[in-house]
């Protein structure tokens, strides 16, 4: 991992009426680091990752990517920067087999770091199949494949553990602790803790739009914040 | 190519190309240069609705547009070859720039309003082409009347040279909707927050899609005054042609291409043989209602259309009798 920041986010605030979804949220990401962004429901971490790729607008604050300040930029121009995302309920594209899905996104984008995506997540073998037919499970990781195809260095990765059963969420941990050695920088919103551990030690908590703690995940097993806002008191 | 598909290509083809030598070039020949018209018509708002996602109810702004700068052009240069060269020409540029305009003022909205918009501008350009200040361009209500080039007299000459334009129509449709392009648009129909993720740009997509569709729909508006030798206000009706794309679509099968052509080859068949039946039963004079019944019976029954339900029974067939075997070893 290298110490150059890839990503920094600077007081990030995105507001929905009079609901503060993000309230300035701060936290830089360096290239090839995996960071978690965990907490409650309803504590922004989806918003978060919305507003680095592009989907909503951030009513204020700052976002750099490899130096160059990219808030308010559409998706498309995220995702041509190299910052591509995997989406809490997949939906791939149904009509087209599951290896259209993938050259769909090689259609603009020809290089990756990984080789054949579908090779890499485990789906070669039904690249002929519908997209449409697959198991949710596998849906997942074609979000993943799909996200991948477009060659990003920075991947956010939302709820991907999320309906995996034990020895898939041992796969797919060690399948994104590849990409991390392969310089891909990844941001992971997760409800599993246990997820989470496997991956990095580094974690952002959040509640209510805001950040309450920022360290390893041991110690914010023992923070009184993230205690209270988890178990309540 | 599958020996099926090949055989099935090799079988119609021939039996267009011999049609009117066993048929002769009567009533059936005629009838087959109008589905050949509206096919590829039908087929142009196929690559909107069924690869792109987009529903238009004014289709016939384009149809329209075709077959009156074909026929202004080619009633001012007294049916020559280079009048009808030129008149295509000016139609493919109006409709170039039609389609821009449109796509700017309104492809950005949500599909709805993109539906409405399409339905009004089509409605202008219908009361533009019967209004009486425009009536040395276009003769208003009573239409146009038109020579076509002395090569295209004979009613065989218009059979084969609408046949070749179905032809280049189907070859370039299946050819683009197969392409990198072609796959983006499917995608980006089933979900375009995702083709967005994924970083296209997607109303360039969807500008694209229409434009292409409206050339097309052009092409097929001029190939219908070289059919007709006439045009009238009657190719901008929303009735009778603009919504007859849609059903003409929709019973064929939406997102199947060649559906079109069998929707419109149903769908004009269907009206001829009404038309015969009302000399004798007036009440078939009513055509719409059997069309109205026709949509309901299709929808009821056949929601993908005759041609996608024949595929979803082949893609259903395919999969059992591979599960069978797999089960069997």
């Amino acid at each position: 991992m290298s110490r150059e920041p890839l990503l920094e986010v600077t007081n990030l605030v995105k507001t929905f009426g009079g609901f503060r979804a993000l309230d300035g949220v701060t936290f830089t990401l360096h290239k090839g680091e995996i960071m978690g962004l965990v907490g409650p429901n309803g504590s922004g971490k989806t918003t978060c990752i919305n507003v680095i790729s592009g989907l909503y607008k951030p009513d204020s604050g700052n976002l750099r990517f490899l130096g160059k300040t990219i808030a308010g930029q559409a998706p498309h121009k995220m995702a041509r920067l190299g910052i591509n995302r995997t989406f809490q309920v997949p939906k791939p594209f149904r009509e087209l087999t599951v290896a259209e899905n993938i050259l769909v996104v090689h259609a603009t984008n020809k290089h990756t770091e990984i080789g054949d995506p579908l090779e890499f997540v485990g789906l070669k073998n039904v690249a002929h199949r519908k997209a449409g037919s697959l198991t949710s499970g596998q849906q997942k990781l074609l979000d993943l494949a799909r996200a991948l195809a477009s060659g990003p260095s920075l991947l956010l990765i939302d709820e991907l553990a999320a309906g995996l059963s034990p020895s898939e969420l041992d796969d797919v941990a060690e399948k994104l602790l590849t990409l991390a050695t392969r310089g891909i920088s990844l941001l992971v919103v997760e409800h599993l803790l246990g997820f989470v551990n496997q991956l990095t030690q580094r974690v952002i908590v959040m509640n209510a739009g805001k950040e309450i703690f920022e360290g390893d995940l041991a110690s914010a097993a023992k923070d009184e914040r993230v205690v209270e806002v988890y178990l309540g008191r | 190519m599958r020996p099926v598909r090949l055989a099935w290509l090799l079988l119609s083809t021939l039996f267009l190309m011999g049609f009117p030598f066993v048929f002769g070039s009567g009533g059936g020949t005629s009838l087959l240069e109008q589905i050949f018209v509206f096919g590829a018509f039908a087929m142009s708002y196929d690559l909107l609705i069924g690869y792109t996602g987009i529903v238009s109810f004014g289709h016939a702004m384009f149809f329209g547009t075709g077959a009156y700068a074909v026929a202004i052009v080619l009633s001012k240069t007294g049916g020559s070859t280079v009048g009808l060269l030129l008149g295509f020409l000016i139609a493919m540029t109006i409709s170039i720039l039609l389609s821009l305009v449109v796509a700017f003022l309104s492809l950005r909205v949500r599909h709805t309003y993109f539906a409405m918009v399409t339905l009004a501008v089509g409605q202008v350009f219908f009361v533009l082409a019967g209004s009486q200040p425009l009536r040395p361009l276009t003769n208003a209500n009573d239409g146009i009347s038109v020579l076509t080039p002395v090569w295209l007299n004979s009613n065989l000459a218009v059979y084969y040279f609408i046949l070749i334009f179905l032809a280049i129509v189907t070859l370039f449709l299946h050819r683009f909707i197969h392409s990198p392009f072609g796959e983006v648009l499917r995608a980006l129909r089933e979900n375009e927050s995702r083709a967005k993720a994924l970083g296209y740009r997607i109303f360039h997509y969807k500008t694209l899609a229409f434009l292409l569709s409206g050339l097309i729909a052009t092409l097929a508006g001029g190939m219908y005054v070289v059919v007709e030798s006439f045009v009238s206000t009657s190719v901008y009706d929303i009735g009778s042609v603009s919504l007859q794309v849609v059903l003409m679509t929709i019973v064929g099968g939406v997102g199947t291409l060649y559906g079109g052509l069998i929707g419109a080859g149903i769908i004009l068949w269907l009206q001829n043989e009404l038309a015969n039946l009302a000399g004798s039963y007036p009440v078939f004079n009513h055509a719409e209602i059997a069309f109205g019944v026709l949509y309901v019976l299709v929808v009821r029954f056949l929601p993908n259309g005759i041609l996608g339900t024949l595929k979803g029974r082949k893609g259903r067939w395919r999969w059992t009798s591979q599960t069978f075997k797999k089960s069997q070893t």
